[in-house]
């Protein structure tokens, strides 16, 4: 019991994963596939907060990290007779590369790492509103480079034909793994001492810690976990576009944070998972469900707008998000 | 020696436009800690407004898209009232909320493809100046960004109002124990700034006559990094930093070579990580750089 009451701040979020997994799985078809990328998302939104949530610092620019996981695990086993054709311009080594699953998304993992460590060393340097404008260029950066030069990626073409072998199985390990090392990391002394430079950061720096190294182990590692996130969406959906994971991505990801509460697991897993939830919900609104007994149908379009109501009014109303920042407590009594 | 001259001037009248849309979120920043993503959805409001004004007379039509987007900007002012004790992460994601339901609302009701304004179109023409060609809407950028530039300067340095919020912006409690009304100040402010944004809209929408939902948003992002960029804690560096990114971007289309002009954004937003860098604080703020908190 006393083991369990330890390490709840894991199991809750864990078990909350499995439920939804597994309320999921017993939907039909184009539900089933919506919880799955609910799953994503929320993975993409912990990967984050790995940063995030610890640092303080608000990175408009994970999505880079996503972007390159997705499209190097794509073009990674995207089937080898068709890559020549559609992509003729791809570098040699990377119009031959052809990986399984597995191996793509330790691939899309590592270069995620990488790609942060490389942007990390100068910008987490930076704090408040000019880290933000700095990371900010990183995703314009990344989604400019991206759209227009064909020898790395799909240029404005669609990626496609990627095997989606992203099931509800490999979702739900997929965000438990996530969830498990953001909350390994969390307990190091490396998090703690990055958590104190952002409670006050002259008081930890008076105490002798590197605020920028901190920083900058947090952002790699949030990099690899978003790049692993990266491949699983595209294994997810078989198809991307560099707009697909450009600033509509970074909204809603950076808005699960926030509503769930910036600083905690807790706050992230809920927060994704909410508006996750109630960003499926509305997409199937407007086609028409039945709640108990009165039919609801929205006219098309009005999910973004609602979505964006809804959240600015948990922002307006309750500005430390639904679970306040805190990490979730034992519910009985000790 | 022609061709930069005629960058120089295509230049200073982006410059021009960004700096007036910097001086927008500056005015809020300044007595409010608040930077307002949802303030290009006040610039698309006036777009929109020409557009459905069509038909009216051209005095009617800009009377009426300065005071939608006044309305709207006084209408912000209440919703983010909640915010003005929230940490900065929440304010900034709350008004990017804000920023969204109205671009998704605008798509909704007017569609995404976007509908000609036709404002003045006879000053997009262009005359032969000593062989550079200037069209008359960037004189008119110039002359009537440098005037409102000096207005504003003008308020802020001889009026009473002016003085309040400069009160306001250098220290925010001790103004309030001093007696200035917090309210009346930020009210001030979200209407100087809504005058701003008609402004722009206006001057934009004889360039790019094309009312769409992300009208005002692609003018908002360069000028916010332009702020950041030239240093947000004062209104004269915050206008000057997004004076120099609209100057930058025309300067280096010019200067990259067609082919790798596609690149401009990643040259560009590559110059401003480098002085972010450099001068974390902004690019014109003189003194040295300060710990956060400290």
């Amino acid at each position: 019991m006393k083991w369990l009451k330890g390490s709840w701040e894991l199991l809750g979020p864990t078990l909350l994963v499995v439920v939804v997994s597994l309320v999921g799985s017993l939907l039909s078809d184009s539900l089933r596939f919506q919880f799955r990328s609910i799953l994503v998302l929320a993975t993409i939104a912990v990967a984050m907060h790995v940063f995030i949530g610890n640092s303080g610092v608000i990175s408009f620019g994970h999505i880079s990290f996503v972007a390159i996981g997705a499209f190097a695990a794509g073009i990674a086993t995207m089937p080898a007779d068709i890559k020549p054709l559609a992509f003729p311009e791809l570098f040699p080594i990377l119009a031959e590369l052809q990986l399984g699953n597995i191996a793509s998304i330790v691939l899309a993992a590592a270069l995620g790492g990488i790609f942060a460590f490389v942007v990390g060393v100068p910008t987490m340097r930076l704090s408040g509103l000019a880290a933000g404008i700095a990371t900010f260029a990183v995703i314009i950066i990344t989604n400019n480079v991206f759209r227009n030069w064909e020898r790395i990626g799909p240029g404005a073409k669609t990626l496609t034909q990627i095997p989606e072998t992203t099931g509800f199985l490999q979702a739900s390990i997929g965000l438990i793994v996530v969830i498990g090392i953001a909350y390994w990391y969390q307990r190091t002394r490396h998090a703690r001492m990055l958590r104190a430079g952002r409670e006050d950061p002259a008081a930890a720096r008076s105490s002798g810690v590197n605020i920028y190294r901190q920083r900058l182990a947090a952002f790699t590692l949030s990099g690899v976990l978003a790049g692993a996130a990266g491949a699983l969406l595209v294994h997810l959906v078989g198809t991307v576009t560099t707009q697909q994971v450009f600033l509509d991505l970074t909204f809603i990801t950076l808005a699960m944070l926030v509503v769930g509460g910036i600083g905690s697991l807790w706050g992230a897993v809920v927060g994704a998972l909410f508006i996750a939830g109630l960003n499926t919900f509305l997409a199937e609104a407007e086609r028409g469900v039945t709640l108990v007994s009165f039919e609801l149908n929205l006219p098309i379009g009005t999910r973004l707008v609602i979505l964006g109501i809804v959240m600015a009014l948990v922002l307006l109303f309750r500005p430390e998000g639904l679970t306040g920042g805190r990490e979730l407590r034992w519910p009985f009594r000790p | 020696m022609s061709e930069v001259l005629q960058s120089v001037t295509d230049g200073a009248a982006l410059g021009s436009l960004y700096a007036l849309a910097a001086l927008g979120i500056g005015l809020v920043f300044g007595v409010m800690r608040l930077v307002n993503f949802a303030y290009g959805e006040v610039i698309t409001a006036s777009a929109y407004t020409l557009l459905l004004t069509k038909g009216l007379p051209v005095w009617v039509r800009i009377i009426l898209a300065l005071a939608v987007a006044v309305l709207l900007s006084l209408a912000m002012e209440v919703v983010f009232r909640p915010l003005r004790l929230a940490t900065p992460a929440t304010m900034l994601v709350a008004t990017f909320a804000v920023s969204f339901v109205l671009q998704n609302a605008a798509s909704l009701g007017f569609g995404t493809q976007g509908d000609s304004v036709n404002f003045l179109p006879t000053l997009n023409q262009a005359f032969d100046l000593g062989g550079i060609r200037i069209r008359y809407i960037t004189l008119i950028s110039i002359v009537v960004g440098g005037a409102l530039l000096a207005a504003t300067a003008f308020v802020l340095n001889r009026t009473d109002i002016g003085l309040k919020m400069r009160a306001a912006a250098a220290d925010f409690q001790t103004a309030r124990l001093l007696g200035v009304k917090a309210t009346s100040v930020i009210v001030f402010a979200f209407v100087l700034s809504g005058v701003l944004a008609a402004v722009v809209a206006m001057m934009l929408a004889v360039q790019r006559p094309l009312a769409t939902p992300s009208f005002g948003f692609l003018i908002v992002i360069p000028a916010l990094v332009g702020v950041v960029v030239g240093g947000m804690e004062r209104l004269l560096t915050a206008t000057s930093g997004g004076f120099l990114i609209g100057f930058a971007t025309v300067v280096l289309s010019d200067l990259l070579p067609s082919e790798s002009r596609v690149f401009l954004n990643s040259a560009l937003f590559g110059l401003v990580i480098v002085v972010l860098l450099v001068k974390p604080s902004g690019l014109f703020i003189r003194n040295r750089e300060t710990e956060e908190r400290l």
